[in-house]
This record gives structure tokens, sequence and C-alpha cells, in this order.
């Protein structure tokens, strides 16, 4: 694969981090930091390339530094969706198409990045560079469903037209505020909470 | 009479005042902590179990049963308290709420839960997509450690505590609890054979209790308000307030903390403005998060929202996410697409879970076009029932439960959409 580069070296942000991380185990057990090293991994390449992935070389970097085989690394890190294993878009596009979504119009959410993001389907990246799409599974934020992920960020009650303005927004550079797309105050009811009116 | 706000545990659930420490306090976050960790590990343990606090992780096993299960002395090996954040159950949204706006409510639940159980450290394990959360997270946990309430003598109890966040990255099977202990210590999420239980051998082989979020969050009010407050609501067994998750097909999706066996109808309509359409409307409800077996209208005219009445109806309570599907809902896809999440999320350990769920999906997928005989219904069931119960972990049970249920209730639909793909099928030929 001609896209995996030779080498990976963690920049002076990363290093930074590593000794926080390390010390929130104890003695001898560094290899629960694999997932977080993989993130900086992740963050790095972001950082450094627009996009979110992890080269093959940074998981023997990753190995080398916790002292783990690599194959431990190369385990965690496909086992896990949330690493990227090839280079993806500037922004990660993450419908969440299982049942409750599904229910509310995770379907339109999904057609809406579709035709705004130019991409033909899941798992797909667009011509420009700008946008992977990735069906996701239950993101955990059903009473706001449907829900799109953009990187971190989590956009909620989505139907085609606002997913649309939204992608819009990120071509022209904008972050919209994550959260409810309708107003919201996070899983309060429409209109107005229907407990906790008397706090 | 429906619960008073003056009996909400989480007071800040929707996050409409802000989740730092001053606000917590104001809420009455922290109040005399030290006191009640003063009380010593067999007087909390005896007021947990007193107030019949049960999992809210969806097993609802007693709370205070599991603590007593650690090791009351040390063989030298330090003990761990671990919180399951990986809320991952689709239908399941409320220990988000909890994480992002009532963060000090699960700190503190941690300090004391972690004295109960003679825990040096517990570890918070969050799942990967919850990253803004983890932020609120871990800048609670930043000013609890500033305000010395926890690590050294945390909250002048005396006791040493401390508490770490780590996030998981994407894997639903990490909710399983031995499958989480295996991704704290840097492997793949797979679950371990039990025995030995994680109160003997958990995480670095230590005494470890694995608790879910809203479990341990409650537990600092229990403690001050006492057992018997917390146990007044619902029925025995059953007791204490809950968060659910209501969500699909009604007028307006929220999550809200009801009292214990609030009768379902009464729950869709008092908090999320009543099904779309009108309760006639209702076709089914999945009542407690993706694993427990839809419940036709007629059951939910009656049912009670808590573990005991729901298991008499082959279903339960699981997480307390209220899945609503009106008539228009294509039942059987709306089961398939649960098959594909679960057949998505099996770990690969076990041959009946790895390749059985990808079956089963196979085999919903024609049952969604009725491209599909009668008797395979029957297959269906069947194969249903040579998974359940034959693998190490109970996601392959989860992942089959629906289709069970959809079986069970709807087995008169699942035969027209067959028939009624055969009578296209001769059309199609009579017109050749």
């Amino acid at each position: 694969m001609s896209e995996q580069p030779d080498s990976f070296a963690f920049d002076a942000e990363s290093e930074a981090q590593i000794p926080k991380i390390l010390a929130r185990y104890p003695a001898g057990k560094q290899a629960s930091a694999v997932i977080p090293l993989l993130y900086l991994v992740q963050e790095q390449m972001r950082r450094q390339t627009g996009s979110a992935w992890v080269p093959k070389a940074a998981m023997d970097v990753v190995a080398q530094r916790l002292s783990m085989p690599p194959i431990r690394v190369y385990e965690v890190a496909t086992f896990y969706y949330m690493f990227n294993l090839r280079p993806i878009g500037r922004y990660h596009l993450q419908v969440c198409g299982t049942t409750p979504c599904m229910l509310r119009g995770a379907e339109e959410v999904m057609r809406a990045c579709c035709d705004a993001a130019g991409v033909k389907g899941p798992g797909q990246t667009s011509a420009d560079g700008l946008f992977t799409l990735t069906e996701v599974e239950c993101l955990g934020a059903c009473v706001n469903a449907p829900v799109l992920q953009v990187d971190e960020d989590y956009y909620e009650d989505l139907d085609y037209d606002r997913t649309v303005a939204l992608i819009e927004a990120l071509k022209r550079g904008e972050r919209p505020p994550p959260g409810s797309t309708i107003g919201r105050q996070g899983s309060a009811a429409e209109g107005g909470p229907t407990s906790l009116t008397e706090v | 009479m429906p619960l008073s706000d003056k009996d909400r545990i989480f007071t800040n659930l929707y996050g409409f005042q802000p989740w730092n420490l001053a606000a917590a306090r104001a809420r009455g976050d922290w109040d005399g902590t030290a006191a009640i960790i003063a009380r010593g590990r067999d007087a909390i343990i005896e007021e947990i179990k007193n107030s019949g606090l049960r999992g809210r992780g969806g097993a609802g096993f007693p709370t205070g049963m599991k603590w007593s299960f650690m090791p009351k002395s040390t063989d030298g090996r330090p003990a761990y308290l671990v919180v399951n954040a990986d809320e991952s159950e689709p239908g399941t949204c409320k220990d988000r709420d909890i994480l992002r706006h009532e963060p000090h409510k699960l700190i503190e639940g941690c300090l004391i839960a972690g004295a109960a159980i003679g825990a040096c450290a517990g570890y918070i394990y969050i799942r990967g997509e919850y990253a803004r959360e983890a932020k609120v997270l871990q800048a609670a946990i930043e000013e609890a450690y500033e305000a010395g309430l926890l690590g050294r003598n945390a909250a002048g109890s005396g006791y040493d505590f401390d508490l770490y966040v780590h996030r998981g990255a994407g894997a639903y099977i990490c909710g399983e609890e031995t499958a989480l202990i295996e991704s704290l210590e840097g492997k793949k999420g797979m679950p371990r054979l039990k025995p030995p239980f994680p109160a003997a051998v958990g995480l670095y082989g230590c005494p470890t209790t694995v608790n879910n979020v809203e479990t341990i969050a409650v537990v600092p009010t229990i403690m001050r308000r006492g057992a018997a407050w917390f146990a007044s609501f619902g029925r025995p067994k059953n007791s204490g307030t809950k968060i659910f998750c209501i969500q699909g097909h009604v007028n307006k999706p929220c999550n809200v903390e009801a009292e214990m066996s609030i009768p379902l109808r009464e729950l869709i309509e008092r908090y999320a403005g009543g099904v779309r359409g009108g309760w006639d409307n209702l076709l089914a409800v999945i009542p407690g998060g993706s694993s427990t077996p839809l419940l036709p209208k007629h059951i939910c005219d009656e049912v009670l929202m808590d573990f005991d009445s729901l298991r008499e109806h082959k279903s339960g309570l699981g997480t307390a996410g209220v899945i609503v599907m009106d008539r228009s809902t294509d039942i059987i896809k709306a089961i398939q697409r649960l098959s594909a999440f679960y057949k998505h999320e099996s770990c690969g350990q076990c041959t009946p879970c790895r390749e059985g769920l990808g079956w089963v999906n196979r085999m919903m997928l024609r049952m969604v076009e009725g491209r599909a005989e009668v008797e395979e219904i029957d297959l269906l069931e069947q194969v249903t029932r040579q998974i359940e119960g034959h693998t190490i972990c109970a996601l392959a049970d989860g992942g089959v439960w629906p289709v069970q249920g959809l079986i069970r209730h709807f087995r008169p639909l699942m035969e027209e959409r067959i028939a009624a793909y055969k009578a296209r099928q001769r059309q199609r030929l009579a017109a050749e």
C-alpha cells in the first residue's frame, strides 16, 4: 500500500501528552495506554496531514514505546472501529444507521450526506477529499435521533435539509455548534422539558 | 402520583445549569461525603442493600450484594472500581447525560463505592465516541483533585482514592464487563470465561467491581437521603428512580428520571408527548434497549416498567431505552437492523455468535423481503435457540432475543410477507 508512510515519530505536542497518559496506569501495566497512544497518533496525523488515520509505521512506534510486541498493537488497532487504517477525508461524516435512528429518518440523513458531500455511498470519500462517509452503529444519542457525528461532534435531531445545510457550512470552512439542530436543550423534550420544571 | 422534582436525583439531567463543582455543590453534591465514608464499609453496603438498588446497566443485579463479594481483607493485591461508561446498547443514552451534565454525582459515587469495596483507584471506561463527554468528565475530575475531593485523604475522609478516565475506541462488546477489563488492559475486547469473577480476578488480576454509571451516580443521594427513601419508589425488588430514554415514534422524545414500576403508557404520555398519531396508532415497543424483546400494543396497554413486570412478558427492563414504533413501522426491517448491529459487534471469539449472528442477519434480510418459506420461520427460531446460551458472554443472547420476540408476536405478519412475495413471483411468471 503506497499510502503508508515509511516512518512515524511523535511530535512535541504528542510527546507532551505521553507521560500524563502513562501516569494513569500502575507500573508495568503500560500496555493499558495502547488505545490512548493510538488516539494520539490519529490526532497528530490530523494536525500534520489533514487526515485522521493510523499508519502501520505509527503502530510500530507505539509498540516500541509501550514495550509491546507489534502484533498486539496491530490487533488493537484493527479491532476497534474508531481507528482509521487508511487515510480519510478532512471531515468524517458518521451516520448512525441503527434502529432508533432508522425509525427517525437516518436513511434521509444518509441520502443528504451523499447528495451534499458528493459521496457515492458509505465507505467512500468525495473527489475533493473533503468528506469520508461511514455508516456507524448506535452512537448513544437515541432520544435526539437521527444523529450524524462529524469527527468528534454530534449533530442531532436532523432531517434531510438540515443535514445538507450542515454539510454546506462545513464546505465553507464553518463549524456549526454541535448538538440539537432544532434548538433542544440536551435530551429535554422539544418545546421545553417535561420534568425538572420546578428546579 | 407522579414523581416530584424534589425526589429526582439528577436535577441537572438536561444541562440547564453548569456541570462544574460550584454548581454541583449548590445541587447538593459532595455534602458530608467524609461522614458517609466514616460510617464504614459494612454500613455503606448495608444501606445500598436496603435501598434495593439493582444495577442500571442492563442485568439488574443487586448492587449491594455485588459489592459484598469483594474481599474484606487484602492479600497484597490492590482492589479496583471500574465504571462502565461504554453506553452502546441501541436505544440507550442516559449515562451520556450524567457524564456531561452531572459528572460530580458520578465522581462522588466513585469515591463512596471505592471506599465500600476497598478500592485504591477507579477507572471510568467511557465509549470513544463520547469525546466531548470525556472532556467534561476529565475536567470535573481535575476540579475534584484541586478541591481535595480525590487523591490522598479524599474529601477529608482519611481514605486515599484515585480516579482516571479511560476512553474506549468503538466496540459495543466492551460494555461486557470482562471485555471491558481486557480492553482496559490494552487488549482486544474479548470477554473472559467466568469464573473467576472480577471480584476475585479482575483488572490486572486484582479484585475488581464493575458498575454502570447510573448505578454509581445514584449512590451519594441514597446515602444522604436513606435507603427507605429510595425504596419508597417502585414495587418491592424493583425500587428507586430510573432514567428512561423515550424515543422513536413519540411526539417528544426525551430522557426523563421517573419512578420505577411506572406504567409504560403513562411514561410515554406524561413525558414524551404520547405516541405519534395517538395511543391506538402504537404497533410495538422495545422496552429496555435493543436486546429486550419487543412488546405488541396489547401488552403495552398495561405493562409496568420494572424488572419483574417486563420479565413476566418475556422481555426485560434492560437499560430502560424505550423504543416506540407506530403502525407505519416495518417491524421486520426494524428488527433486522438490530440483527445487523449484533452481527457487526460480535467479537468473533465464539463460533455460535460469530457465524450464527451472520446467518441470522442474512435470514432476516430475506424475511424483510418475504423471500423465504414459511417453514424457515421455524428454522430461524430453532437456530436462535442453538445460539442462545452457548457463548462466553451474553452478546449473542441479546442478538437473538429481538428475533425471538418478533417471531413470538408478529409471526402472522412474517407469513403474510412470504405469501405476498410468492404471489408477486407467480404474477411475474404468468406474465412471461
